[in-house]
């Protein structure tokens, strides 16, 4: 009975912590004021993008430290790069927020399919440990360095958002632009440094579901969907990393459910129940999205700047 | 003295870094020239087309005129091809027009993937339940009608909450379409656990011209589609409805000066446009599919989002700008046939040595696809603002040379 | 060099195109005063302090703060010569506290703390007595308390000169006298205060010395103690000009709307209409002149059943039968099926009036579109009544087809003006109808509202200008501050009269009388 609750939940986190470091890359932007539905895309060229770094280095005779070193910053940079056209379009060129979003995600996706054409998963594969590290090929596989990187990382936004000065500006340039501006706040770095880091933090997401979770290279399939649900999570968490935190393992526990049910509490669900349960944390997404406005309490709500560009001589 | 004079000084250098002023700044246009307005598109999608081109050349090792030439062939290379483009416009512009009444209304529907899905589930469920059991035609229109409502209903549950509560519409709309999907997939293993994947059924099949040989699944598909286009023209440009809707889109406080109910106009123009996904899903059902999956709407519902907004929301203007995704899509598409089996040579397949694959991947369309919408999307800045470079200051450099005189 | 001087203005210009907002402006200000910045509307009181803190930059002339020359490009430059500028649009973050709002934005290379904020706001309240905590939200504030933290943001930056832009402006009597107190108290401290407002008795209660504008220019600068509010309101308004407006007699004046004890709260309970009574006649020409923002919109609003009322009624008597009709709580579909004719050019007229976007024809049936059971619109009658108006206003446009956002302002209003005549109304309701319109296209406007008054429709214009008032109008209301101040003929009375009704806030004396029972029906009306 224990034992397979400790793997249900041990299945659980690996998705949480995927759905995690999407949602808080996107925390960051939307904090920003901007609503970027790129993120599916961003984290499948995240995905991708370290896959063809692993396998470049592959047969070299580089630290292992130093290998995944090289692969998560690749990853990230490929964010950061993602981060940068979107920012480039809707801030700069004032692009409407969501079409661009969504050509982000097409670009993303359809760039990973390509590039991961060219990736031959056998020559990736060695790298496996070394994100899984201290616990490779044990239960305990998933919950390696990554997870305290993610955990750490979302402790680190939180307290950068509340507690310090940059984390100040950065969401009054969220809420109103122009008082920002008034007071001489930088509306326009903060905004392209906001959507750069947070694309690239969101990119970490795809490598830790390609390299640690999934490790397998058809996983660059399923990271659209992930990306989706991780919007859905910001949404969920009311804009808070450590509710992100939270929220992505309560929604990583639906994701897997129904494998577990029956062992654990002797439920024998049909299979379809599957897709109820994983229906769940969209639903619950709307729940939140229905009673945050119908409660109407200001700091539930989404920064009050999301979505509309920042021009301004326009009063 | 020396101190004032320092002061001054500093006094200078302090303006001069105050004065320092960007290189141009950024102002609104109140009116650009119809013309200069497409030629600004024109020009992007020109350019577009040159970083297509050598992304191509670079990545895929394809030369422009193998590419231009593959992308004709496979737009219009044979008839069958022909009518495959055209049907893949219809089945685009078809999903456009349903979302473009709320664009009109400036409500971000980016639940189409999902309204459209909930119409074909609605529609299989006929055919599942009723089907044989009643008349051909009978269990088409319970189909047709069953379809309708599904999408309505998708439509107008975000819709409800936007008006009575100002709920966040696009955030809304778009978790509905993973509701929609999560919704097919139960009832897929729901009605065959052994075999999800469902066969096409033997009912429920809508031909609307059976004489016309091979392709009257097609023209049933493109004739209706381009009849609800020229509806669609008419209703918003036409009716009062249609007029309503763009009130309340321009200015809230308009309508209200006139007595249009905001609300009410809302619900209505999203369960219209859920409604009109609905028939899109029936459609794609009753003619082609007889079967539903998670991909029946393959993604069309947000490619539809940027068809419609590349059209400005004009119905008409609609099937040129789903042509141009439409030949986007099939001909580049087409590159893989076209090219079988080239070794490619780059950084990737480099690295890879012997293992590295021949042909061109499956996705260098819709990279290609990406590539144009955005220049399509940055290129709306230079129509709706202007680029003022600065202007010399003759002025301020005159009062401080006058100081250091002094 | 006086010492004392803080900020001087010497002959400072600016254009706006065509338009002089300022004409070599010369002003000083000295250390520990307040100086009041007095004029009409639309004279160029806040154009010459958007200079000071840096908004604008002016055309010509030079700002001295200390006695050196000052580049002030924008707030933050400002800033860096302590100047700081409290506008009447605050702009405040509303999910965070006073404190963040305070701090935002400063860079003094110290450690982020809240905590320091705090205490240093706890200090500054001290100092100037203001009572405010730095840990509640914006969003949870009074407008009188939001006001505080935009104060406190500039003190808390080290301004030693403060500009205030009609700050009593949507504060209570009470309130105003805090914030009184307050800048008394910085006065005392050594800090320079300009003060714009209009409102007479505030000035003369306040100020060491005030400077008057008219129409871009400065007219003088006096002590306060030296003068009196006739003498002031004489300097701001001007000696009469003659404008020529035909004004036939009004034959045989009906009652035509009888508003009765119209009172309107906002959100936050504080009357924006109080208790507010009058009668419209047809076959007259009714105006209402006041300081812009004293109720003007809202009382125009509240007729035409745009706004929820709190208490009056609004009677429309039928011109045939004479039956009066209540009004109140209908919305203007409602209103329209009662069969009252009632037309209104709403002051924001491409934000309401009309849409910006949208062709002369489509704008024209904006209030008729709904008319017959058939679905589809009628262009026709639209169109030939577009082409009308074109016609008999001279509307300079391309075509019918050309969106009325791209006219000029003159022809917007006449199209706005035109379509709401063409429905032959019986109460016509205009708001600033001539506000940024060239002489020609006023005149057009004035002849029209003159035309529908002979023809028996009771006209209410809500204007700016005195003069005009004085010449078209047969009868003037004037209200300050929600409140009607007096009504009276307009051929007799002066303009200096209505010049002074329009500063007479005699809420301030009630205040005084039944202060506290005010207090406490305020506090009600929050619960």
């Amino acid at each position: 009975m224990s034992e397979a609750l400790l793997n249900f939940i041990l299945n659980a986190i690996p998705v949480g912590i995927t759905l995690l470091l999407g949602a808080l890359g996107e925390i960051i932007v939307e904090k920003a004021g901007h609503l970027n539905l790129g993120i599916p895309g961003i984290m499948c060229m995240g995905g991708a993008g370290s896959c063809v770094a692993l396998q470049m280095m592959a047969g070299s005779k580089l630290h292992p430290v130093l290998i995944v070193l090289i692969a998560t910053i690749v990853c990230f940079l490929v964010g950061t790069l993602m981060g940068l056209l979107y920012s480039f379009l809707t801030v700069s060129l004032r692009a409407n927020q969501n079409v661009t979003g969504l050509v982000m995600t097409t670009f993303g996706v359809s760039m990973t399919n390509y590039v991961v054409t060219y990736v031959s998963w056998e020559k990736c594969q060695y790298a496996l440990p070394y994100f899984r590290y201290p616990f490779g090929g044990s239960i305990w596989q998933y919950c390696g360095w990554m997870v305290a990187f993610a955990i750490l990382l979302t402790l680190l936004v939180s307290f950068v958002l509340k507690k310090t000065r940059v984390g100040l500006h950065l969401r009054a340039v969220g809420e109103n632009p122009g008082a920002a501006d008034a007071v001489g706040i930088k509306v326009t770095l903060y905004k392209y440094l906001a959507t750069c880091i947070g694309c690239g933090i969101s990119a970490l997401g795809g490598l830790y579901y390609i390299m640690v979770y999934v490790g397998s290279q058809e996983a660059y399939k399923s990271i659209e969907p992930m990306g989706w649900l991780a919007v859905a999570l910001v949404i969920f968490a009311l804009w808070r990393p450590v509710l992100a935190l939270v929220g992505g393992l309560l929604f990583g526990i639906f994701f897997v459910a129904n494998s577990y049910l029956p062992t654990l509490f002797g439920w024998h669900l049909g299979l379809e129940m599957t897709y109820l349960l994983k229906m769940l944390p969209y639903v619950f997404t709307i729940l939140v999205l229905v009673i945050i406005s119908i409660r109407n309490k200001k700091e539930n709500q989404p920064p009050a700047g999301l979505g509309v560009p920042y021009f301004r001589e326009e009063r | 003295m020396s101190k004032v004079k320092s002061k001054v000084k500093s006094e200078a250098r302090e303006k001069k870094k105050s004065a320092h002023e960007p290189l141009f700044h950024v102002a609104k246009r109140d009116r650009i020239p119809f013309w200069k307005s497409i030629l600004i598109r024109f020009g992007a999608v020109l350019l577009a087309i040159a970083v297509c081109i050598l992304f191509a050349l670079i990545f895929a090792d394809v030369s422009p005129d193998m590419l231009i030439k593959s992308m004709v062939d496979g737009t219009f290379g044979t008839e069958r091809r022909q009518w495959l483009t055209a049907e893949a416009l219809a089945r685009l512009l078809g999903i456009a027009l349903a979302l473009t009444p709320a664009f009109v209304m400036r409500f971000w529907n980016i639940g189409g993937e999902g309204q459209v899905l909930m119409g074909a589930l609605a529609s299989v469920t006929c055919v599942i339940y009723f089907g044989g059991k009643v008349s051909e035609p009978v269990l088409l229109l319970m189909m047709l009608a069953a379809a309708l409502l599904a999408g309505a209903l998708w439509g107008f549950i975000p819709s409800f909450f936007k008006a009575l509560w100002n709920s966040n519409e696009t955030l809304f709309t778009l978790m509905m379409n993973y509701v929609a999907i999560q919704l097919i997939e139960f009832m897929l293993v729901f009605w065959n656990p052994k075999h999800p994947n469902m066969d096409p059924l033997p009912h429920g099949h809508l031909n609307l011209f059976p004489s016309v040989e091979h392709y009257g699944d097609e023209l049933t598909m493109i004739v209706i589609i381009f009849a609800v286009a020229l509806l669609m023209f008419i209703y918003l440009r036409y009716s009062k409805h249609g007029y309503e809707i763009s009130v309340v889109g321009e200015s809230e406080n308009t309508a209200r000066y006139v007595g249009i109910s905001v609300k009410k106009v809302t619900m209505r123009t999203m369960a219209l446009s859920g409604l009109l996904c609905g028939l899109v899903g029936f459609l794609i059902v009753a003619v082609f599919d007889n079967s539903v999956s998670t991909e029946t709407a393959g993604g069309l519902g947000f490619t539809a989002i940027m068809v419609s907004w590349m059209a400005k929301f004009n119905p008409l203007v609609m099937i040129g700008t789903a042509g141009i995704v439409a030949f986007l899509d099939k001909g580049a598409a087409c590159l893989n046939t076209n090219l079988g089996s080239v070794q490619i040579d780059n950084f990737l397949t480099r690295s890879m040595g012997e293992n590295a694959p021949t042909g061109i991947p499956t996705d260098l369309p819709n990279i290609l696809v990406a590539i144009i919408l955005f220049f399509i999307v940055g290129c709306e800045f230079f129509i709706n603002y202007q680029l003022k470079f600065r202007k010399f200051e003759f002025g301020s450099k005159k009062t401080e040379r006058k100081e250091e005189a002094k | 060099m006086n010492q004392n001087i803080s900020l001087e203005l010497r002959g400072v210009s600016k254009f706006f195109g065509p338009v002089i907002a300022n004409n070599k402006v010369d002003l000083t200000v000295y250390k520990g005063e307040i100086l009041a910045i007095l004029g009409e509307n639309g004279c160029g009181k806040t154009t010459l302090m958007n200079m000071i803190s840096g908004i604008y930059y002016p055309d010509e002339g030079q700002i001295f703060v200390g006695g050196d020359e000052a580049v002030i490009r924008s707030p933050q430059d400002a800033f860096r010569y302590k100047i700081g500028m409290i506008h009447q649009h605050f702009k405040l973050v509303d999910v965070f506290t006073a404190a963040e709002n305070i701090t935002m934005g400063v860079k003094d290379g110290k450690k982020y703390s809240l905590k320091a904020v705090n205490d240093k706001v706890f200090d500054l309240c001290k100092r100037y007595g203001f009572h405010i905590d730095p840990r509640k939200k914006i969003h949870e504030m009074s407008v009188s308390e939001k006001q505080t933290v935009e104060i406190l943001k500039v003190l808390y930056r080290g301004a030693d000169i403060l500009i205030l832009d009609e700050p009593t402006a949507v504060l209570t009597p009470q309130e105003t006298d805090k914030l009184f107190q307050v800048l008394r108290k910085m006065r005392e401290d050594g800090k320079s205060i300009l003060i714009i407002t209009h409102k007479l008795h505030e000035v003369m209660s306040i100020s060491d010395r005030v400077a008057v504008l008219r129409k871009g220019e400065h007219i003088a600068t006096v002590e306060t103690a030296d003068t009196n509010e006739a003498a002031l309101t004489e300097m701001m308004v001007g000696k009469k000009v003659s404008l020529n407006i035909d004004r036939p007699e009004p034959e045989n004046p009906t009652p035509r709307l009888e508003v009765k004890g119209l009172t309107l709260s906002d959100e936050d309970g504080r009357k924006i209409l109080d208790d507010i009574t009058f009668t419209a006649n047809a076959g007259e020409i009714l105006g209402i002149a006041g300081i812009a923002g004293s109720g003007q919109k809202e009382l125009l609003e509240s007729i035409a059943g745009l706004q929820k009322l709190n208490a009056g009624e609004v009677f429309y008597l039928h011109p045939e039968s004479g039956v009066p009709e209540n009004l109140k709580g209908k919305s203007p579909v409602q209103i329209r099926d009662l069969g009252v004719r009632l037309s209104f050019v709403p002051e924001d007229r491409l934000g309401m009036g009309l849409v910006g976007n949208m062709d002369i024809v489509d704008n024209m049936m904006l209030r008729s579109y709904k008319k017959g059971h058939f679905m589809f619109l009628d262009r026709k009658k639209p169109k030939k009544l577009a082409e009308e108006i074109i016609e008999s206003l001279e509307v300079s446009t391309p075509g019918v087809s050309t969106p009325v956002r791209r006219l000029s302002g003159g022809n917007v209003q006449k199209v706005l003006v035109g379509r709401e005549i063409s429905s032959a109304p019986t109460v016509l309701m205009a708001a600033y109808p001539v506000r940024g319109l060239d002489i020609n296209s006023s005149y057009t406007i004035y002849n029209l509202l003159t035309k529908q008054k002979q023809k028996g429709v009771a006209v209410i214009f809500v204007g700016e200008d005195l003069d005009v008032l004085l010449e078209l109008c047969d009868r003037i209301m004037v209200i300050c501050g929600g409140k009607v101040t007096g009504i009276c003929d307009g051929r007799s009375i002066t303009k200096e009269e209505v010049g002074l009704l329009m500063t007479k806030d005699d809420r301030k004396k009630k205040a005084k009388e039944g202060g506290e029972s005010d207090e406490q029906g305020e506090k009600q009306s929050k619960e």
